[in-house]
């Protein structure tokens, strides 16, 4: 008999019906946090009238529940860097992120905030994830509407699919 | 007040202080940076220049002297542009300042002086304008490695 083969629960692992409720607790919370999205417009750039043509009314990003922008970051959970970062906004960039409350969750968007675009020079950072994490990046140089709603699309997925613990070691 | 024509400019002025020629239809005076302030003066004074368009500089590495200032003027009266350069070296990059005639040159300068190392005499107020504090060198010069960052935060790891 192989009976090394057969897996043998820990006696201290959490049991099958505290695994279940977990998993629903997760949807529960991914699914009310994906379509709570506050978005929190960093602009800096030539980026921003694409953001306006997404967020207006033809391609209305309130539809996905990521519209509302809030200007305040301590009030959002979207950080969304609409175009160039140059070295002396940095510590701006870096205060605002830090202000936000978790959940959190950054968006580059535009070819500058990803990688620095075709900036390579004394004034500008090439890319913000130098300075703070990024969780999807959005090419182009404007973006299309149809690539910001596509990442605001796959970032509501992935929230929806990720896990959400009530206590972290940040909280 | 005098309207300013190539031909009188270049009889008042160029014969006077420095090297004239004209380039698009713009008057060039090329002329020293000891001569600049009373040129200016007569400029704005006589010709009635009152518009100070733009300071900024050229750096040509392969030349002696190595940089070479640029203003640009305006008439508003008789619409006419007018263009000085005045050449300093890169071991005593000093000019005179205008803020004594124009108040727009307090702004310029400061740019000049961030991007190029010029120094204004008499402009008290040399701070970085749109670099930072701290910032070290002069990033238009063309040995300013193209590269180099100069961060204000820790970038992450």
């Amino acid at each position: 008999m192989a009976q090394a083969s057969i897996a043998i629960r820990p006696l201290n692992a959490p049991s099958h019906a505290f695994e279940y409720l977990s998993t629903k607790k997760d949807e529960l919370v991914g699914w009310a946090r994906k379509f709570s999205l506050f978005p929190y417009p960093f602009v800096t750039a030539c980026c921003a009238m694409e953001f306006m043509a997404v967020s207006s009314s033809p391609y209305d990003t309130d539809r996905f529940g990521a519209a509302l922008p809030r200007f305040s970051p301590r009030q959002s959970d979207l950080l969304m860097v609409v175009g160039t970062l140059t070295h002396k906004q940095a510590p701006v960039l870096l205060r605002v992120y830090e202000q936000m409350c978790e959940p959190k969750w950054v968006m580059a968007f535009g070819a500058c905030a990803t990688s620095g675009g075709f900036y390579q020079n004394y004034a500008a950072v090439a890319g913000i994830d130098k300075i703070i994490p990024v969780d999807i990046y959005v090419p182009g140089c404007p973006p299309r509407p149809e690539t910001v709603i596509d990442a605001i699309m796959k970032l509501q997925d992935r929230i929806a699919r990720a896990h959400h613990p009530i206590l972290t070691d940040k909280f | 007040m005098t309207a300013p024509t190539v031909e009188l400019l270049a009889q008042r002025l160029g014969s006077a202080v420095g090297n004239v020629s004209l380039s698009h239809g713009v008057f060039v005076l090329l002329l020293e940076p000891t001569a600049l302030l009373s040129t200016v003066v007569q400029l704005k004074s006589e010709f009635g220049f009152d518009l100070l368009l733009d300071v900024t500089a050229v750096d040509w590495p392969e030349r002696t002297p190595r940089f070479e200032i640029v203003y640009h003027f305006y008439s508003t009266e008789h619409f006419v542009r007018v263009r000085l350069k005045a050449r300093v070296s890169e071991a005593d990059p000093t000019v005179d300042s205008l803020i004594s005639l124009y108040g727009s040159a307090h702004f310029m300068e400061r740019e000049c002086h961030d991007m190029y190392g010029i120094v204004f005499r008499g402009n008290h107020d040399l701070r970085p304008i749109l670099l930072y504090e701290g910032f070290v060198g002069h990033p238009l010069r063309k040995d300013y490695p193209k590269q180099q960052e100069q961060s204000l935060v820790p970038y992450r790891t």
